[in-house]
């Protein structure tokens, strides 16, 4: 075998920078990637690494300021995603392109269709097809179903066989166990590991340490825009990527030393009950103790955020049909989330972007949301309102640089300049800034570096110490392990299980967060 | 039993302008892009139609003059909307103002007056049976472009999911542009259908909110052609038995008629009952209004 062909894709020395003058940024210098043919190759790197900027320039959806692509030894300049999937290329993005009300299969030919007379689909055709690539790939699923009647892990089985039906050579994956429980995952990679040894190439790109040992058989980390190095799986360790991926050495599972010492009861949800079109609820109750961390484990939307909606929002009737919340004593089941963020209580929202910043505003500003109430910050002036104390909110802001290492220390910069991890700080120094004695923290690090997860998690550990009540939401299995004292799974509006610190294993969580588990232990 | 076919026939015929103005807003929803100048793309069509009968003595030239006009203005809305990514409410609602600027103007060029058009010799008009048959083929033809072809499918996704569509290689703004311009040139056959077929000349105004009847009509057949097809129908009857009910004297009192301004209200009326009452509970096409 000649060298030239044995890789399937080449990147020589991509740059690619948007934006121009002094708000230009880099998003990939000089990469570098080998991938050969028939192998599983995965792409670490943080977030605003440039993974997802390389592999758009490999999927033609951008293009490169400088630098060469080669597919099976061939130079490649691709203009637009139609070339590349010609030339055996495909890619499963994070979020799905399918199309919820239309069927399996329309959501599979489409680009590719197959007319019989008069320009009619040929659905018969298209569907035995199907059909046969379901069976050689033991990945079943009804032609005919619309996608939004499937779960997650079926509708991206459905991804993988659009790019089957395709027969492409090259499978691009970006992050794709993201919305998946463990159970599905594996099958996943199992079905990838099928794949290769078919003599198919897999991209996959992931942030997930443990997923990348597990099933790749390289790996190359990127960080910053460039290539920090390419290393087989087999002569690799979590803490080696992550010191790669970071620049320095990492910590990845951190423990708490005291053993969580449960007080009284900080936050309890009573027969909570929804039913819209939608959201459920189905009778959840729950509490939430002093100094304990309660882990909600689920595959998203199965009644997580409306939990969360009712804690914040229990007056609105688009939060709650019935059902009682009571926070560090007082019963809010009628209060306005006005009156809630009085108490003192913190909230670490799910969508930060959507939720919890104002991106275009001055990071003091973004310290002051939801504490506008706050006497700190605000001073009432009777028969006129509140007037903001700018002194206040620049001493809370700088409080945050040294007391939570937000970076860059730097006042009046609009929030979305600061990095994903930074800004998830913004918001943790915002909602310990008044002591709570019950904190909801949602999903708290998404989006955040590796290296700032280790803080977060240190953080919520010294608080559950000093005695705040936590409910951790988090769609990351290990997370949800690690810190929580108590964990409840929900599926489908309902608690469905609960089980203490280390009475759990990932397997048996993903059971219940599949519904295959009822009832569950303490 | 006359007295029911009558009216029948007359749902027939003035649901016919209804049914194109609103298998044309189905073509454009479908496809993301919302279609508020339907009512502007009708009059123009109206208009047009009525002027190039006038001076060819064809309604088949009319009909031509207004597929025409439609598609020039529906041209220049698609050109806002789509490549330039202007609001689609707000670019809509300034075509509509457009139209209802530009007819007059012409009208006051072409004849002397901004009313009407002079009345079109009767042998020169269409006959009821043309836009009706035409309806109809139009609603079946559609419904199977939308389920059954590969250009329907696409127009689908364009509507759904668009970022899907580009992705699977296929033109998204080339599906969303040809959608836009088709519901134009349907609409204005819309409006044709209204000055030719229904009526003796393109009068001021003559179109009176049916495109915005169309669009009632295809939220409420939720995005569907045969159901909006379906309400179409309902909205063509309530006209029909406006003009029937119109000097009907009171059972109680029987000198006496309901002054005719209540009765013309019907067809309006079903609008705003149809719309407040069924709206929620049918789904719009997911990236309607977006950008892409």
């Amino acid at each position: 075998m000649n060298v030239v062909s044995s890789l399937a894709i080449e990147l020589r020395n991509i740059s690619k920078s948007f934006g121009s003058g002094e708000s230009r940024v880099f998003a990939n210098t000089d990469v570098n990637l080998s991938v050969r043919r028939g192998s599983i190759h995965a792409i670490v790197g943080e977030n605003g690494a440039g993974k997802s900027t390389a592999m758009k320039i490999l999927f033609g959806m951008q293009s490169a300021d400088s630098g060469e692509v080669h597919v099976f030894g061939k130079s490649v300049r691709w203009r637009n995603p139609t070339e590349a999937m010609a030339s055996g290329i495909g890619m499963v993005h994070q979020h799905f392109m399918l199309a919820g009300p239309h069927t399996v299969l329309e959501n599979i030919v489409l680009g590719c269709e197959n007319s019989s007379a008069f320009g009619i689909l040929d659905t018969k055709k298209a569907a035995s097809r199907l059909r046969e690539l379901c069976e050689r790939y033991s990945m079943p699923v009804d032609p005919d179903r619309a996608i939004e009647d499937l779960p997650v892990g079926v509708q991206q089985r459905v991804e993988i066989l659009k790019l089957l039906y395709r027969d492409s050579q090259v499978f691009i994956l970006d992050e794709p166990t993201a919305v998946l429980t463990p159970q599905e995952i594996e099958a996943l990679f199992s079905n990838l590991r099928r794949l290769r040894d078919e003599g198919r190439t897999i991209l996959i790109i992931t942030h997930k340490l443990k997923e990348v040992l597990a099933l790749s058989d390289e790996v190359t980390v990127l960080r910053q825009g460039k290539t920090v190095g390419s290393i087989q799986t087999k002569q690799a360790s979590a803490e080696l990527l992550a010191e790669w991926m970071v620049g320095r050495k990492v910590i990845l599972d951190v423990k708490s030393e005291a053993e969580s010492n449960p007080g009284v009861v900080r936050m309890k949800v009573t027969d909570l009950v929804l039913d819209s079109n939608h959201a459920m609820l189905k009778n959840v109750s729950l509490e939430v103790r002093a100094g304990e961390i309660v882990g909600v484990a689920g595959v998203e939307g199965n009644g997580q955020s409306e939990l969360l909606r009712a804690l914040l929002d229990p007056k609105n009737p688009l939060s709650l049909n019935s059902g009682k919340v009571e926070l560090l004593g007082h019963d809010v089941s009628s209060w306005s989330s006005s009156q809630i963020r009085r108490l003192q209580v913190g909230f670490m929202p799910e969508d930060r972007h959507r939720d919890g910043m104002l991106l275009d505003e001055s990071v003091e500003l973004n310290i002051l949301l939801g504490l506008q109430n706050h006497p700190a910050f605000v001073s009432e002036i009777p028969g006129v309102g509140g007037v903001i104390r700018k002194s206040a909110l620049k001493q809370a802001l700088e409080r945050a640089w040294v007391d939570y290492d937000l970076r860059p220390r730097q006042s009046g910069i609009p929030g979305r300049s600061l990095s994903g991890g930074n800004q998830q700080k913004l918001v943790i120094a915002r909602e310990f800034e008044h002591h709570p004695e019950f904190l909801v923290a949602t999903h708290p690090t998404r989006g955040v570096d590796v290296g700032a997860i280790e803080w977060i998690h240190r953080k919520l550990f010294k608080a559950r110490d000093q005695g705040t009540g936590i409910l951790l939401v988090s769609s990351e299995l290990d997370e949800i392990l690690s810190l929580s004292d108590r964990i409840i799974v929900m599926f489908q509006g309902a608690v469905v299980a609960e089980f203490s610190r280390g009475n759990v294993s990932a397997q048996q969580l993903g059971l219940a967060m599949s519904g295959g588990l009822k009832g569950g232990h303490a | 039993m006359d007295e029911m076919l009558s009216l029948l026939g007359s749902t027939l015929r003035l649901s016919a302008p209804l049914i194109f103005a609103a298998m044309g807003g189905l073509l454009s929803e479908r496809s993301g892009v919302i279609h508020i100048a339907l009512e502007g793309m009708m009059m123009v069509g109206g208009f047009a139609a009525a002027v190039a009968t006038l001076s060819f003595h064809s309604p088949l030239v009319g009909c031509a003059a207004a597929v025409i006009a439609g598609l020039a203005f529906s041209a220049l809305y698609a050109a806002l909307v789509i490549p330039f990514r202007a609001n689609q409410v707000v670019a809509g609602t300034a075509i509509n103002f457009l139209a209802a600027g530009v007819v007059p103007s012409v009208s006051k060029l072409l004849y002397g007056n901004t009313g009407s058009t002079p009345s079109i010799p009767l042998d020169e008009r269409l006959h009821w049976a043309g836009p009706v048959v035409g309806a109809i083929v139009l609603v079946a033809g559609l419904a199977l472009l939308l389920a059954k072809t590969p250009v329907g499918l696409w127009i689908r996704f364009a509507g759904e999911h668009p970022h899907a569509l580009a992705s699977a290689g296929v033109n998204v703004i080339r599906v969303r542009f040809l959608s836009v311009l088709a519901a134009g040139a349907l609409a204005a056959m819309g409006g044709a259908t209204l000055s030719l077929s229904l009526s003796s000349a393109y009068s001021r105004n003559m179109t009176a909110a049916r495109g915005f009847m169309a669009l009632a009509a295809l939220i409420f057949g939720k995005w569907k052609a045969w159901p909006a097809f379906a309400a179409c129908l309902l909205f063509g009857f309530a006209e029909a038995l406006q003009n029937r009910l119109q000097g009907v004297a009171l059972p109680w009192k029987p000198d006496e008629t309901i002054p005719v301004q209540f009765i013309q209200m019907l067809p309006y009326l079903v609008t705003l009952v149809v719309l407040a009452g069924f709206v929620g509970r049918s789904r719009a096409p997911k990236a309607l209004g977006t950008q892409f």
